[in-house]
């Protein structure tokens, strides 16, 4: 089983073929449920507090956004932790977004950078791209079978 | 010359690009930009991984990548992007991260404004020409002979007299005429030594006053700080080999330096904000009418958590501290929660935008407050701090350090 970053980070697609090869997906909602089920809400809907944007400062400087910061607080260490990386570049909003450009242009980069397996994919535009871009991820998944237990 | 690379998203059309190569040349460096060509510059973007939207970035990107890939040469580098824009911001990180890992070339980064101008910059630039130009001086690791080091900081003036390798005077008055602070440090300093400003070797000065000390005293060093603090943060922790950080929260503006056998490779130095200074520590204990040599015993015995505040603003900082008080809450939780507070705001604007290599020398006055080096820490995640001997005299020492060997006044009298 290898801890698999994916972005958009909350893809329900991308997690759920993940799941399917039996890996771990590393994805935004389990982390944002850690917070909304802790017994005190500071800050709904997704307790993100002021403290978030201040541990994002790992990843962006004081200088960019507390939008973009509090978000990387989530995604940043998902990023650390990851073991390989599935990224769909380009995709709509609906199959997975994190609403911030600047977040997608710093997350891909990290994730690029993690010198782990990784694949990169343009979204696709037709049933046949589709198809391809499934079996890839497939076989990419599989491929990660190697690195179990090393 | 020293050539330092301006890698940028478009200092010229801000209208600091003149101010910018003021202040290079000032100190006998000049402001190159790395020639690349139209290819390279996707090859470069595509290989780097980060998918900016701003052409202008691309082109930075590039032009960082053909140093690192040796296709541009560079003796240092100035990274610079506009205040306030988030994927500059982003992206200036990312470059100089990127620099830093493949090259020892240093590295300053700034974002700068329309109303940056070229005395902003000096003491950066300085401090680049000085670890290109002056390696050999900052390689010096014993003090030979009888010097002398005045640090003419903005609050306090600090001498230091050095005699084969010892400190064996020390002075230290707030600093109000330039000059008159200097004689009063001085006459601590060679108190009971036996020994007179006639009998030095050489003088080096540092500090805000340095320039006008160095050209009273005929020193035979005036330097900028922050090489010269690196370097004596690094003497007097004896951490001369491998690699250090150096913080010193100072009283009007803070630095943290990065250091690989004793030459600094990297610095950050934070802007003129006095809630992160070691002067909201010194209206702090004021105000718990308490000698700032207190504050940190005092922080020491209490809980951050229990007070409420916040020096983004001293001005606000200070309102919180009343309020705390007010509220009856006691001297320690405030005291410690403004020793939180200032590491906190160094933390965020400044620590953050340089990697920290363990172990982390703390230096200047602040230093001495127990309380703000234990949130230095804890807001580190509990690493090492070391505050050597003498860390209050940081800037003296290391002048006097760097000043042996190059000072012959006896032979010319």
């Amino acid at each position: 089983m290898v801890k698999v970053a994916i972005y958009p980070p909350n893809s329900l697609i991308l997690a759920d073929l993940i799941e399917r090869k039996g890996h771990t997906a590393l994805a935004l909602q389990k982390e944002v449920r850690k917070k909304v089920v802790d017994p005190e809400i500071d800050s709904p809907p997704m307790n993100i507090t002021e403290d978030d944007p201040i541990k994002g400062l790992k990843y962006a400087a004081i200088e960019v956004p507390s939008g973009v910061r509090g978000r990387m607080s989530i995604i940043g260490p998902m990023i650390d932790e990851a073991e390989a990386a599935i990224i769909v570049d380009d995709a709509p909003f609906g199959f997975g977004c994190v609403g911030c450009a600047r977040t997608n242009e710093l997350s891909t980069f990290l994730l690029r950078n993690r010198d782990i397996p990784s694949l990169e994919l343009n979204y696709p535009s037709s049933r046949d791209e589709t198809m391809d871009m499934v079996n890839k991820i497939n076989d990419f998944l599989d491929s990660l079978k190697s690195l179990e237990g090393s | 010359m020293v050539k330092i690379a301006l890698i940028s998203c478009g200092t010229e059309y801000s209208g600091v690009q003149k101010e910018i190569e003021k202040a290079a040349n000032t100190f006998g460096a000049e402001i190159i930009l790395p020639e690349i060509d139209l290819d390279y510059i996707n090859e470069a973007y595509e290989k780097f991984g980060f998918s900016a939207q701003s052409s202008s970035l691309k082109l930075m990107i590039a032009r960082a990548m053909s140093i690192v890939e040796g296709k541009s040469k560079a003796d240092a580098i100035f990274i610079a992007t506009c205040f306030r824009c988030a994927e500059g911001a982003l992206v200036r990180n990312v470059v100089r991260q990127f620099i830093q890992a493949n090259t020892r070339i240093p590295v300053v980064t700034y974002s700068f404004t329309e109303r940056t101008k070229a005395d902003e910059l000096f003491i950066r630039m300085e401090a680049l020409t000085t670890v290109v130009a002056r390696r050999s001086i900052l390689a010096r690791e014993k003090q030979e002979g009888l010097t002398v080091g005045i640090d003419s900081g903005s609050t306090t003036t600090k001498v230091v007299l050095m005699e084969n390798n010892s400190v064996i005077g020390t002075g230290w008055t707030a600093t109000k005429d330039i000059m008159g602070s200097v004689d009063t440090a001085a006459a601590e300093a060679f108190e009971g030594t036996g020994y007179t400003m006639d009998d030095v070797d050489g003088i080096g000065t540092t500090g805000y006053g340095r320039l006008t000390i160095g050209k009273n005293l005929k020193a035979e060093l005036i330097q900028e700080e922050l090489s010269v603090n690196a370097k004596g943060a690094v003497y007097l922790a004896g951490h001369q080999k491998g690699d250090a950080t150096v913080l010193d929260i100072g009283g009007m503006d803070n630095k943290v330096i990065t250091v690989n056998n004793g030459i600094p490779d990297n610095f950050t130095m934070g802007g003129i904000c006095a809630g992160a200074s070691g002067r909201f520590l010194d209206m702090t204990s004021r105000r718990l009418d308490v000698d700032i040599s207190e504050l940190g015993p005092l922080a020491l015995k209490g809980d951050y958590k229990q007070a409420v505040l916040n020096s983004y603003c001293i001005v606000f900082g200070i309102q919180d501290l009343v309020t705390t008080l007010a509220a009856g809450g006691s001297k320690e939780d405030a005291a410690a929660a403004a020793c939180h507070s200032v590491a906190e705001q160094v933390y965020e604007q400044q620590l953050q935008e340089i990697d920290i290599r363990e172990p982390l020398i703390q230096v200047g006055g602040t230093s001495l407050i127990s309380g703000l080096v234990q949130a230095v820490s804890d807001v580190l995640g509990g690493i090492e701090v070391i505050v050597p001997d003498y860390s209050q005299h940081i800037g003296a020492v290391g002048s006097a350090l760097l000043v042996s060997g190059m000072g012959n006044r006896q032979d010319n009298k």
